[in-house]
């Protein structure tokens, strides 16, 4: 048997299959390339020929414009097998966002899984994630420290919708990623009672009605309002809006009632970082999966050796070494640009995407938050360490 | 309730900057929780929580047992904060089904417990619960509950969800004890309002505006009286068959530190006056300056050579009961001529009466403020001479017309560390004054840094302060909670369009740190704004 390290190897690219001559999630344009899921960090444009499930295909045109997503693009449904260069590629459930899959790759006997972004949580806007035995698993460490540990989302949730309760003459203004969080709160929302229409943030709109025409029903969005007169505010008390994380700094927010800012974020968990970012109601909801999720997955892919991505992967590795398995930190570049990284909050994180421009183009309104204008709490972890 | 229910609150106040948003927790909270945990919760809000508290090393011990010593540090490392790492951390048990303690049960067994069976009781009750009720319990058992709620606030909230006066609970607040069922069913109209009897309890006292230079020619002379504003603390006596108080103006108890004071209270009465340091005969009394009453303050152990050292004394200036009689409803002069009665007849050891200042025009009593040179004179009280004892700032009834220099009392909010000699310290101060945010709120805009002014021991305790308060950190600089009130002392106040303010001060030092007084009273920036138009000119 060949040993992982001999067919799949790091470049300056990302990570690169040897004998299949294609890339996995590259940061920068190749000519093939396999694409976990449509976060930004995962699924650049300007690849020649990409591989994806359907959904990932669609979000990619619907975020980039037909012309970048890939000059020529294949799809591959969950399940389906492929035979490129005698690499075997077959798409799983990751349980991160639409369309999220783990790329399982086999030649000569060795098989590596590269899981993406992925959580165990059950996710109303996704397939669930399935472990799948391997020889290297490639993982994501986003929340790789035993303080995280996710709360039930139905509890924070019912936090929310409590608020709401509690102050009916204010808005409730929700910070989300447009991909994957914006929807999943509004299925959650659904779950919970909420019939209410849902107040969304030109930045949303897009990829929300991708969502719903790729057959996951959200109920009655509606977007936010803009004032009769200009500077006019007081809009929407006691409704829920989502907007970008960050869209609470910019003029934009002076329209809504007197909001209650909240963060759905799995970062919400650290009081420094809801702090930094002013947030009134931190809601611990995320899309990567937490460390008893990290171990509990590494034990069930019986993986000798798990390859880390980015995030905390000194606490990984540390953990995974004491139950024998062997971590490799790949310190690929950047990722965690988009999603939870904290470095989506830097400027240029809330830069309106094709779709949205599009949007913009067909006459609906769409925010565009200053960037600028928002403190740069990426590294507030950094801060808090004793002197 | 249970603690979880209280952590939740408490995970909802620190992250809420509204005050209404915080008054609405509150009443929410004092509407669906049960007796007595709401009273403990209550009492945990005030301030008024007594509490056993274990070490932080006990919570350190056992969560070191419990984890991987590399993840913990890297924890912590990423957290901060270690209460909060632990709490996070902390491995949840399989198969634990005991519920969560309630706040009063966990009050109650901290008192109870021997100290070699707290690891144990602890232990088991961080098992039971989730991460934010495991934050709360850390912070309770280890005496570090810091809510971000004044007791003032709480207190706000119970009345407005109960319809009743602030001031009406605060009078009766003293006299009641932990989990106040008495208070709760008074409030909730199903039981007669407590009776005090004859607690010592604090009565809220009757305050000032500061005096604008535009306001002095609208005063007519014959219905005003005035008085030296004597540099010390303000505070209220209250000595009654259940026993002897001295309060702060916040309703703060500091009858431990003052026990000569104390003793002198050998009568039956509520006395507003101003706590000093004073020395001499009765002739020839000599104030002395602030710094050495600060001596005395916050003392737990008073020693017979501090009180030799620093003489404590209480200038009068106000008589709310004389024995049993409420006279709060008397016009200023009429209680004045009780105070002075009251006086002479009984003769109190370590007190005096604050002398009136005769006048006959108002120019003539800016010249008497502009001469007074007396160190221990902030500046001059005037007051109507039929107005009411109210609780309070009401407008119109009472002036502080403070001599120069200039002062604003601002709040603390940046700190950052010096150089040379004081690089480990916490030495330049940033300081704000608030303003309304244009959203119904207020805000604290910075007005200026100061980095003297302080003594050695100031400059010890504002280091610790804002070590143990800080919120944020941006290199060498901290955020600090906007809880501290500096005096500050500056020359001038200029104009400038490069301050976010609009205020530039020429000279600013610190006078003093105001320990006694809460943020929210810090000055406004409209106050500092009229004092460019009304400069002084000396």
């Amino acid at each position: 048997m060949h040993h992982p390290e001999t067919w799949m190897q790091v470049t300056p690219e990302g990570l690169f299959c040897v004998p299949g001559g294609f890339h996995v999630d590259p940061a920068r344009p190749v000519a093939r390339a396999v694409i976990t899921h449509g976060h930004s960090d995962h699924a650049r444009p300007d690849h020649h020929r990409v591989l994806a499930t359907p959904e990932t295909l669609a979000i990619m045109r619907a975020r980039m414009g037909e012309g970048r997503a890939g000059r020529v693009q294949q799809a591959l449904a969950p399940g389906e097998t492929v035979n490129h260069n005698g690499v075997t590629i077959r798409l799983v459930p990751a349980g991160h966002v639409l369309g999220s899959a783990q790329v399982v790759l086999e030649w000569k006997g060795s098989r590596v899984v590269v899981s993406g972004d992925y959580k165990r949580r059950p996710d109303p806007t996704c397939l669930p994630f399935e472990p799948v035995p391997c020889d290297a698993f490639v993982t994501e460490a986003t929340f790789a420290l035993p303080v995280f540990r996710h709360p039930p989302a139905a509890a924070e949730i019912a936090r929310l919708l409590e608020s709401v309760r509690l102050f009916p003459d204010r808005a409730h203004l929700v910070g989300v990623y447009a991909l994957g969080k914006c929807q999943r709160v509004i299925r959650l929302l659904r779950e919970a009672g909420w019939d209410r229409p849902i107040y969304l943030h030109g930045a949303l709109v897009a990829l929300s009605a991708l969502y719903e025409q790729l057959g996951m029903p959200l109920g009655e969005l509606r977007p936010v309002p803009v004032p009769e007169k200009r500077g006019g505010g007081g809009l929407l008390a006691g409704e829920i809006v989502l907007a970008p994380s960050g869209a609470e700094a910019t003029p934009w927010v002076r329209r809504l009632a007197e909001p209650v800012v909240c963060a759905a974020s799995g970062w919400m968990r650290v009081r420094q970082r809801a702090k930094a970012k002013g947030v009134e109601l931190p809601l611990i909801i995320s899309d990567h999966a937490d460390w008893p999720e990290l171990l509990q997955t590494a034990a069930e892919v019986q993986a000798p050796e798990i390859w880390v991505t980015h995030g905390r992967e000194d606490a990984l590795c540390h953990a995974l070494a004491a139950r024998g398995v062997r971590g490799r930190a790949l310190h690929l570049l950047g990722r965690g640009e988009e999603d939870e990284g904290p470095e989506a909050e830097l400027p240029g994180a809330l830069q309106p995407q094709p779709a949205e421009a599009e949007a913009q183009r067909a006459g609906q309104p769409v925010e565009r938050p200053d960037t600028q204008a928002q403190p740069r709490a990426g590294g507030a972890n950094r801060q808090a360490a004793p002197e | 309730m249970s603690l979880p229910a209280f952590a939740a609150l408490l995970e909802r106040l620190v992250f809420t900057p509204g005050r209404n948003a915080k008054l609405a927790l509150l009443r929410h909270w004092f509407a669906t929780q049960p007796d007595p945990d709401r009273g403990v919760g209550l009492a945990a809000l005030t301030g008024e929580l007594a509490l056993t508290t274990a070490k932080p090393a006990l919570v350190r011990d056992l969560v070191a047992a419990r984890t991987d010593p590399v993840l913990l540090a890297l924890s912590h490392d990423y957290v901060g904060d270690f209460a909060e790492t632990v709490a996070l951390i902390w491995p949840e048990r399989e198969g634990v089904n005991a519920p969560p303690p309630g706040l009063a049960e966990v009050v109650e067994a901290m008192e109870v417990t021997p100290k070699s069976e707290l690891p144990a009781l602890i232990a088991g009750w961080l098992d039971t619960l989730d991460a934010n009720g495991r934050f709360a319990l850390i912070k309770l058992v280890t005496g570090g509950l810091r809510v971000g709620v004044s007791a003032r606030l709480a207190k706000t909230a119970l009345a407005e969800w109960a319809g009743q006066e602030v001031n009406a609970i605060e009078e009766v607040w003293h006299g009641l004890e932990m989990p106040y069922r008495s208070l709760f069913a008074w409030l909730e109209g199903h039981g007669p309002r407590p009776d005090p009897k004859d607690a010592p309890v604090f009565r809220p006292l009757m305050l000032a505006h500061p005096l604008e230079e535009a306001d002095i020619a609208t005063l007519d002379p014959a219905a005003w009286r005035a008085e030296w504003k004597w540099d010390g603390i303000r505070v209220q006596l209250s000595a009654t068959p259940g026993g002897r108080k001295l309060w702060s103006r916040g309703a703060e108890d500091i009858s431990t530190s003052f026990p000569e004071i104390i003793e002198a209270m050998d009568f039956r009465a509520v006395l507003d006056g101003e706590l000093l340091v004073m020395r001499g005969s009765a002739e020839g009394k000599i104030v002395a300056p602030f710094a050495e009453l600060q001596q005395r303050l916050n003392r737990k152990l008073v020693t017979a050579k501090m009180m030799a050292q620093y003489p404590a004394a209480v200038r009068l200036y106000d008589i709310l009961f004389d024995g049993e009689e409420d006279l709060r409803a008397l016009p200023f002069d009429a209680r004045r001529a009780r105070l002075e009665a009251w006086f002479a007849r009984l003769r109190p050891q370590r007190m005096d009466i604050s002398e009136l200042i005769p006048f006959q025009a108002m120019s003539e009593l800016a010249e008497i403020r502009a001469g007074a040179r007396e160190a221990a004179i902030e500046g001059l009280m005037i007051k109507r001479a039929d107005s009411p004892y109210v609780a309070g700032r009401a407008k119109g009834l009472w002036w502080k017309w403070k001599r120069a220099p200039l002062t604003v009392d601002a709040v603390l909010m940046y700190a950052q560390r010096g150089h040379g000699k004081r690089s480990s310290y916490y030495s330049d101060y940033t300081f704000g004054l608030w303003r309304d945010d244009g959203a119904g709120g207020q805000e604290l805009v910075p007005i200026g840094k100061a980095y003297s002014g302080y003594t050695d021991e100031e400059l010890l305790w504002l280091d610790r302060w804002i070590r143990n308060n800080t919120t944020q950190r941006f290199g060498p600089v901290r955020e600090v909670a906007k809880a501290l009130v500096l005096e500050v002392e500056f020359d001038a106040a200029q104009r400038s369009t490069r301050h976010k303010s609009g205020v530039a001060l020429r000279f600013p030092r610190i006078a003093r740190i105001r320990r006694d007084k809460p943020a929210e009273e810090a000055d406004r920036l409209e106050t500092l704004e009229r004092m460019i138009v009304g400069v002084e000119q000396n």
